[in-house]
């Protein structure tokens, strides 16, 4: 077991390194010039001489090597540098807007599993049932959905309802309030995103469980426990739904690192400042700091959470902890 | 007096392609009418021209946000512009975005899966590690810089959305290609002294096709969606090209509470492609992979 924690602990540093010379390497392909930008934004003509003193202020004057291992050392002390557009330090940056996305991709993951789960077992349980074709076409419709649509018409729900029952509609807030400084203003806000990245991802956790559910339940331990006189409820709970939470766990770990991606849209349909929105704006103004800091801060998360996956899952799994 | 039946086994009919298929759509109901969808789409893009009332460019200043009626079925959008022809000119775009970034990206995935299985040693170690890389990216953040590279428009987005699928693809074809590799046909191809990429085209290859079949079917959801979310973003494919997620961009949250039109007609259409291909997809899978069968 130990051996398997270090090799996969190693494994993630080649990684990281990859991805961190594939993020520099992307942002520096991107046409365009951040000064250029950065100086026409204000209107009218600038000095060509701003633009050199601006690439020296920057650094891009320096040899491309030199600045990716400024970039390497940078991350090694998480020092990510200053945003090119607002001059700010991108660590300030993001700090300022984590805290929204963290909510929403936290929220969003504690709705779908308390969903997926308990549904998933049950439509295995009672296959072929009213109760099972429910929960399929909900997983499928789960998937197919794309979450910007399905948050747009979730506004649109609550503009007519609220409408029709409060005479005029209302809207979630948009700027962020901490949970203990106003637990229902911060509830309103994140509480719609939340659903609406919620619900893909119980999707698939549902169909993963249902699917992991009915194997477990033809496997022969579980027809020997039945011959054996035990109660349905102490089978399903002592023996087919641990086995059966092995895959699940581990596709709860992926997912939510995929939720990263997923919040680049949401935050845009519900104009929430976050994380995702900066990353479309980072893009959009050619800020290469601010966009590296952002795409290696969703790699790492995906990377490290891959990785807790894998270890939990063979904590989990006897015969990988014992071989 | 009759004379008695006579069986013979190597008379036996073949199952035909023809017999194969008629055995699916009778097996498979929801795989069926997911097909179904997929093909409405294909042939709705394909013969806009003669099924779209008007122009989907065509602005009608005159008809703006109109509710559904007679005369634009749909209803219209901000611009005047009839939304039914916008959704049938957008499943073209969808289409030939979805498809040929899962068949493009599909293809150079088995090709590098299939390799990396078959050589082993340094070659699958680097490729493995590269797949890796790109795999560490979720799919829309590098679509995302890609299509900042190389600028928008629908040859962009294919290439952007091309580029995150092919190591998701050659993941699921070289762990289906390992195991074939083992096989003892293989090791008497590479006896008798065939080239590498005999062994591989001819022996390997159309053994991964179920996997890979399955992985492509998924693969052409999550390009519509993919490209969807780029245009929705204003990333993907640009005006006046239609495409849906740029027609929920457009005018759908601001106009939601007075045209909710606009934006419940283009998330439909994205939802029932998707659906379409997922459950074609499934019933795919159950057919192809004999332990599914029963579920």
């Amino acid at each position: 077991m130990y051996l398997y924690v270090i090799k996969r602990v190693l494994l993630v540093i080649p990684t990281l390194v990859g991805a961190a010379a594939l993020v520099f390497l992307l942002m520096r392909l991107i046409p365009g010039d951040v000064c250029v930008i950065r100086l026409g934004s204000s209107g009218g003509t600038f000095d060509p001489k701003a633009v050199t003193l601006c690439h020296q202020e920057l650094g891009m004057d320096r040899p491309i090597w030199v600045q990716f291992f400024d970039f390497m050392w940078g991350i090694v002390r998480f020092d990510f540098g200053t945003s090119m557009w607002s001059a700010k330090p991108v660590t300030t940056e993001i700090w300022a807007r984590l805290p929204v996305s963290l909510e929403i991709a936290l929220l969003g993951t504690v709705l779908a599993t308390a969903i997926a789960i308990p549904l998933g077992t049950l439509s295995a349980l009672r296959q072929n049932s009213w109760l099972d074709l429910f929960v399929r076409v909900f997983a499928i419709g789960g998937i197919a959905t794309p979450s910007f649509w399905l948050g747009i018409i979730s506004l649109l729900i609550v503009l007519d309802l609220t409408s029709f029952f409060l005479g005029s509609p209302w809207m979630p807030p948009i700027d962020y309030v901490p949970f203990w400084e106003d637990p229902i203003r911060n509830l309103s806000m994140v509480f719609l995103p939340a659903i609406t990245i919620g619900y893909r991802y119980s999707a698939i956790t549902m169909r993963m469980t249902r699917s992991t559910m009915l194997e477990v339940m033809r496997e022969d331990y579980i027809r020997t426990a039945r011959a054996k006189g035990l109660i349905h409820k102490l089978i399903i709970n002592r023996h087919a739904l641990k086995n059966a939470m092995l895959p699940v766990v581990t596709l709860i770990g992926i997912e939510f690192a995929f939720l990263i991606g997923g919040l680049v849209v949401t935050e845009q349909v519900f104009n929430l400042n976050g994380v995702g929105r900066l990353f479309v704006q980072a893009v959009q103004n050619q800020d290469y700091t601010l966009t590296q800091a952002l795409v290696m801060m969703t790699v790492v998360v995906f990377v490290f959470c891959n990785l807790v996956v894998d270890l939990l899952y063979a904590w989990l799994d006897p015969r990988i902890r014992y071989s | 007096m009759g004379l008695p039946a006579v069986v013979d086994d190597s008379l036996a009919l073949r199952p035909t392609l023809w017999m194969r298929t008629i055995h699916f759509l009778r097996r498979e109901p929801l795989g069926t009418f997911g097909l179904a969808l997929v093909i409405i789409m294909a042939m709705t893009g394909g013969f806009a021209e003669l099924i779209a009332p008007y122009n989907p460019t065509a602005n009608d200043f005159a008809a703006m946000t109109e509710a559904p009626s007679w005369a634009h079925v749909l209803g219209t959008d901000q611009f005047g512009r009839d939304l039914l022809s916008r959704l049938i000119y957008g499943a073209r775009t969808a289409m030939i975005v979805g498809l040929s970034s899962a068949l493009v990206g599909g293809v150079i995935g088995l090709v590098l899966g299939v390799g990396s299985a078959y050589f082993g040693g340094l070659i699958d170690l680097i490729l493995q590690r590269i797949f890796d890389i790109v795999m560490a990216f979720p799919l829309i953040i590098l679509a995302l810089a890609v299509v900042s590279i190389f600028g928008t428009g629908v040859q962009n987005v294919i290439i952007a959305i091309t580029i995150p699928l092919i190591p998701r693809c050659a993941r699921v074809v070289r762990s289906s290609a390992l195991a074939i590799r083992e096989i003892p046909y293989v090791d008497a191809a590479r006896a008798c002294g065939f080239s590498h990429s005999r062994i591989i085209l001819r022996h390997m290859v159309p053994n991964v096709m179920a996997p890979f079949l399955i992985m492509i079917t998924a693969s052409v959801g999550q390009a519509v969606l993919a490209e969807a979310s780029l245009s929705y973003l204003g990333l993907g494919v640009q005006e006046p090209v239609p495409a849906w997620g740029l027609m929920l961009q457009g005018g759908a949250e601001e106009y939601a509470s007075t045209a909710p039109w606009i934006a419940i007609f283009p998330g439909l259409a994205i939802m029932l492609s998707v659906l379409g291909v997922n459950l074609f997809g499934d019933a795919l899978r159950d057919t192809l992979d004999p332990k599914m069968r029963n579920r």
